[in-house]
């Protein structure tokens, strides 16, 4: 460590943390290294996001239009057209990459609101104790209870079809599951003597929560989101292949939705299918398998067969 | 013959890439009526050999040498004459009672379970009886065996414990840390109950515990374990009182005996760690931490060397003895 | 209680008992249960309500997206939301399964055509439901029992995949395959419906039909559900074998298998049963697009259709009732592991 070179400098309290930090931080990197699920879905999604990010490089916007559509439709892969062609005789391969760009992007805000949501109700209704935390906790019940895709549906048709819409529904309706998770640890930290201590020494419940709590529950924050991604790029599928999404824009639930609509299956275009759904897929697991790798990291009971 | 015998038994854990070796070259014999303890701190391999005798160890587990029960080799049994042995000849009564029964069933239909599997004879009835019988004879109401395991204290758990070893009417007992979780006036309760069994139903006893003076007043003799092997044998009493092997003497002065002056004069307890299994100091694994270490500690590794009824592995103490 | 029972105070042990069970841990539990479904239920039926009067924009228009209602009934929709929010609330409480405008669509109230559609979801859903559990508590046993083997990694990797599918997607390969047939293979399942038209159902033949149509979409959600409660099923089995009490049976001398069946598994079951019940909404949701794909005329596809309307009365009602049965169902696993855990009831 570099302190160690000037034996005479006072450690600061901060310089320990933050050495302490970077410490394990190296130790969970080689720790998740060592995962080779975990690995391949870090790989995949950096292939992903590398894809969506440059999707104006690799094919041109108005690929996307249907009225400037050249190619015959339902053309399957060849060496042109690598994942054939779609109904309007646009370029599968180009919606696809495109579409990443929509799914990726709702996915990740969605969960960004849902997890913001989710830990902070999760930590104050484990903190406050009585009726406030108790009331918190209660409307967490409830929307947890509440099923998903009917709430959802609710929503969306009420507020009306956009991209934000979605990113709100979906974040409305998947917070109630970190708060639980989240609620749970903030309770069994709440129980630490460091805690008690800084209740103690007049430590105001915002401070207690955001320097102490906080920094305990983030590991588990952090598994959580993993998979709240693949839960949030699942919905965005869903709620836009039922056609609660943008009509203007496309994603890989809204490719589904055409697909669907103009009769894919029944004129047997595989291609067209498989495709968007087959992105869904590795995607999902990818974030899946990265934070089962996580938990069995961050789970000492899981090391080990 | 001894009831139970174990010649140079060695128990070494694989895990990933490292082996641990958690018992080296244990030899300890037990008769019929008579008890053993056997003490150590955690990490000593006192729970380790004891499940040698039962094979409770997990497959990542090595065992070598012998361990006799009744003369016959439990290590090389066959799986199924293994499985008759376990309670009918043996039975353990574990540690931290707190979770040894399952929490879903009633102890009754617990107790009544060996029973019916080793003894094909008895109908349920018979069996319920039976159980009855043991409950009071460890000072619990036989109308009790209803019960499920939250509803009982944490004493009542204990010597339910100490029943259902008994089920199957083993020739021995192996008790591993039975008294830790629990006060200290049910404690003695306990062991008054362990050492009357012993010598009315005149069976073996072998009793695991870190806590020495525990074993010298229950026990006829005493091991006394460190890293794995045996540091120090002999009549429990005589090892507590006049202890020769330097950890034994700091494992007796950890528990001083209210009243006795000569415990005012006692080190106060030993400086560091017991060794890590994996990662075992050359020559006496007690050097870095003995006081009256010598030079040649830290390079052999003393032999367990008798002398009258007495057994010590010290190198100072047997050079200074004459140990043979 | 103890106390009193080591003392040997015990004048009549099973009176008491008989007493202590009316209004012991066991009833409070139950009360405290059914107390918390309710109190979810109104919580749903007040957010029902509000939900669609408090947000932006005019109610009426909301009430009459993009169809032709005729004068006489936007006269009388109009005098009703024009009563003031709370009225327009009491009238809701007194009943609130039936609209003051009944589903536009079909002009008949929402609950006439809902129930004309339970029975095609139930099938479904309900063959689905006990398919999945029956092989994904299977699955999940013998996986956790054989952790790190072969078998374990197989079927956990597997199941981590299908669980990462959209279960619709999946019912589309499936039919696209078996039933319009790719790389020249024949297609050999119905595209969808519940029933060939013209084919009785009541008869054995009819059955045999429907069965033939239900096929492939039980199986796409069997297989996504299972792959679920297989997860669940090892995870709490995982947990379960790590317990002393395991250790105590096996030197009890109990074969392996026995230790399993007769005190891991069924202990593992009472957190798996919970957890599977407690995630029927789950379940909901997969019915509603499995419908859709496949369509079949149940709640799912009847959900479709009003939020393509849109069809805010149906909507409000098939809300209502989807959250409804997902309570009902909560409170059922929250009292059968009180039935069954000891710990609980005494």
């Amino acid at each position: 460590m570099s302190t160690e070179a000037a034996p005479t400098k006072k450690l600061s309290p901060n310089s320990i943390v933050r050495a302490r930090r970077r410490a394990a931080l190296r130790r969970f990197t080689s720790a998740f290294g060592r995962d080779r699920g975990g690995m391949l879905g870090l790989v995949i999604i950096v292939v992903f996001f590398a894809l969506a990010l440059l999707a104006p490089l690799l094919f041109d916007r108005s690929e996307l239009d249907v009225t400037q559509a050249t190619a015959d439709p339902y053309l399957p892969p060849s060496r042109t057209y690598w994942l054939g062609t779609d109904d309007s005789g646009r370029n599968v391969l180009a919606l696809v990459i495109w579409g990443a760009r929509i799914s990726l992007l709702v996915g990740l805000s969605a969960t960004v609101l849902s997890m913001f949501i989710g830990t902070s109700i999760g930590i104050m209704s484990g903190h406050f104790r009585g009726v406030t935390g108790g009331a918190m906790d209660r409307v967490t019940e409830w929307f947890l209870v509440i099923p998903y895709l009917p709430l959802a549906i609710v929503l969306a048709t009420v507020l009306g079809k956009s991209i934000w819409v979605i990113i709100v529904v979906i974040g409305v309706t998947s917070w109630p599951g970190t708060a639980r998770i989240i609620r749970a640890q903030t309770l069994s930290v709440g129980s630490r003597a460091y805690l008690e201590r800084a209740r103690v020494l007049g430590g105001s419940n915002w401070h207690q929560m955001g320097r102490h709590v906080l920094p305990n529950v983030m590991p588990l924050v952090l598994a959580n989101t993993t998979l709240a991604v693949s839960i949030s790029i699942l919905s965005e599928t869903t709620l836009s292949f039922l056609g609660l999404g943008d009509p203007t824009a496309v994603s890989w639930g809204s490719i589904l939705e055409t697909a669907f609509d103009n009769g894919a299956i029944s004129l047997g275009a595989w291609w067209y299918l498989a495709a968007p759904g087959l992105c869904v897929v590795l995607v999902v697991m990818s974030f899946n398998f990265m934070g089962r790798a996580i938990e069995g990291i961050l789970d000492p009971r899981e090391q080990g067969a | 013959m001894a009831l139970l015998e174990f010649e140079d038994v060695s128990v070494t854990y694989r895990s990933r890439g490292a082996d641990v070796p958690a018992v080296r070259g244990v030899s300890l014999s037990v008769d019929i009526g008579h008890s053993l303890g056997i003490a150590g701190e955690s990490g000593c391999g006192k729970t380790t050999l004891a499940s040698t005798v039962l094979r409770l160890l997990p497959k990542s587990a090595r065992v070598t040498g012998r361990v006799l029960l009744d003369g016959e080799d439990v290590l090389t049994m066959s799986f199924g004459r293994l499985r008759a042995v376990r309670w009918a000849k043996a039975a353990v009564v574990f540690q931290g009672a707190m979770h040894g029964l399952n929490p879903v069933q009633r102890i009754g239909d617990q107790l009544v379970e060996p029973i019916l599997l080793h003894e094909k004879v008895f109908s349920r009835r018979a069996a319920t009886n039976r159980v009855g019988e043991l409950l009071e004879l460890v000072g619990i109401p036989a109308r009790r065996v209803n019960s499920y395991p939250h509803q009982l204290s944490g004493g009542q758990k204990q010597r339910v414990m100490i029943a259902m070893a008994l089920t199957c009417r083993p020739r021995l007992l192996l008790c591993d840390e039975p008294t830790t979780a629990l006060d200290v006036m049910v404690q003695a309760q306990v062991l008054d109950l362990l050492a009357g069994l012993v010598r009315e139903l005149g069976i073996g006893m072998v009793f695991i515990s870190h806590d020495l003076s525990v074993l010298s007043s229950s026990c006829d003799r005493v091991a006394v374990m460190y890293a794995g092997e045996v540091v120090e044998e002999g009549p429990a009493a005589a090892v507590f009182d006049g202890p020769r092997h330097p950890y034994a003497a700091a494992l007796a002065g950890a528990f001083p005996r209210i009243g006795d002056t000569r415990f005012r004069y006692a080190p106060a307890g030993l400086p560091g760690d017991p060794p890590f299994p994996g990662d075992l100091p050359s020559g006496c694994p007690f050097h870095p931490r003995c006081p009256i270490a010598v030079e040649a500690c830290q390079t052999e590794s003393p032999p367990l060397l008798q002398m009258g009824d007495r057994r010590t592995a010290c190198l100072v103490v047997n050079s200074s003895q004459g140990a043979a | 209680m103890t106390l009193f029972q080591e003392a040997g105070v015990d004048a009549a042990p099973s009176a008491l008992a008989r007493a202590g069970r009316l209004a012991g841990p066991s009833t409070r539990y139950v009360a405290k249960r059914i107390f918390a479904a309710l109190g979810t239920f109104a919580f749903v039926v007040v957010f029902n309500f509000f939900l669609f009067r408090l947000l932006p924009g005019d109610p009426i228009a909301l009430y009459t997206k993009g169809r032709d209602v005729d004068p006489a009934q936007m006269r009388a929709l109009r005098s009703t939301l024009n009563q003031p929010v709370l009225q327009q609330f009491v009238n809701y409480l007194k009943n609130p399964f039936s609209q003051d405008a009944s589903s536009v669509k079909y002009n008949l109230p929402a609950w006439e055509v809902i129930g004309t559609r339970v029975w095609p979801t139930v099938l479904l859903v309900g063959t689905a439901t006990l398919l999945a559990t029956i092989i994904g508590v299977w699955l999940g046993v013998r996986s956790a029992w054989a952790r790190g083997e072969r078998f374990d990694k197989v079927s956990t990797n597997t199941t981590l995949v299908l669980y990462s599918m959209p279960e619709f997607w999946f019912g589309m390969i499936l039919l696209i395959v078996f039933s319009a047939g790719v790389f020249g293979l024949p297609g050999l399942f119905p595209s969808g419906g519940l029933s060939t038209p013209g084919v009785d159902t009541s008869s054995p033949l009819g059955w045999l039909n429907v069965g033939w149509h239900l096929f492939l979409p039980v199986t796409t959600l069997t297989v996504i559900y299972l792959s679920e409660y297989s997860l669940i099923m090892r995870a709490s089995l995982i947990d379960e074998m790590g317990q002393d009490y395991l250790q105590t049976a096996r030197a009890k001398g109990l074969k392996e298998k026995m230790v399993r069946r007769h005190h891991a598994v069924p202990n593992a079951m009472l957190p798996t049963m919970t957890l599977i019940f407690l995630n029927l909404g789950f379940v909901v949701g997969g019915a509603i697009t499995i419908e859709y794909v496949f369509s079949i005329n149940g709640l799912g596809s009847l959900t479709v259709d009003a939020l393509r309307g849109p069809d805010i009365p149906l909507l409000q009602s098939l809300f209502l009732l989807f959250s409804a049965a997902v309570i009902a169902a909560n409170l059922f696993a929250d009292l059968l592991y009180g039935r069954l855990d000891p710990r609980v009831r005494t």
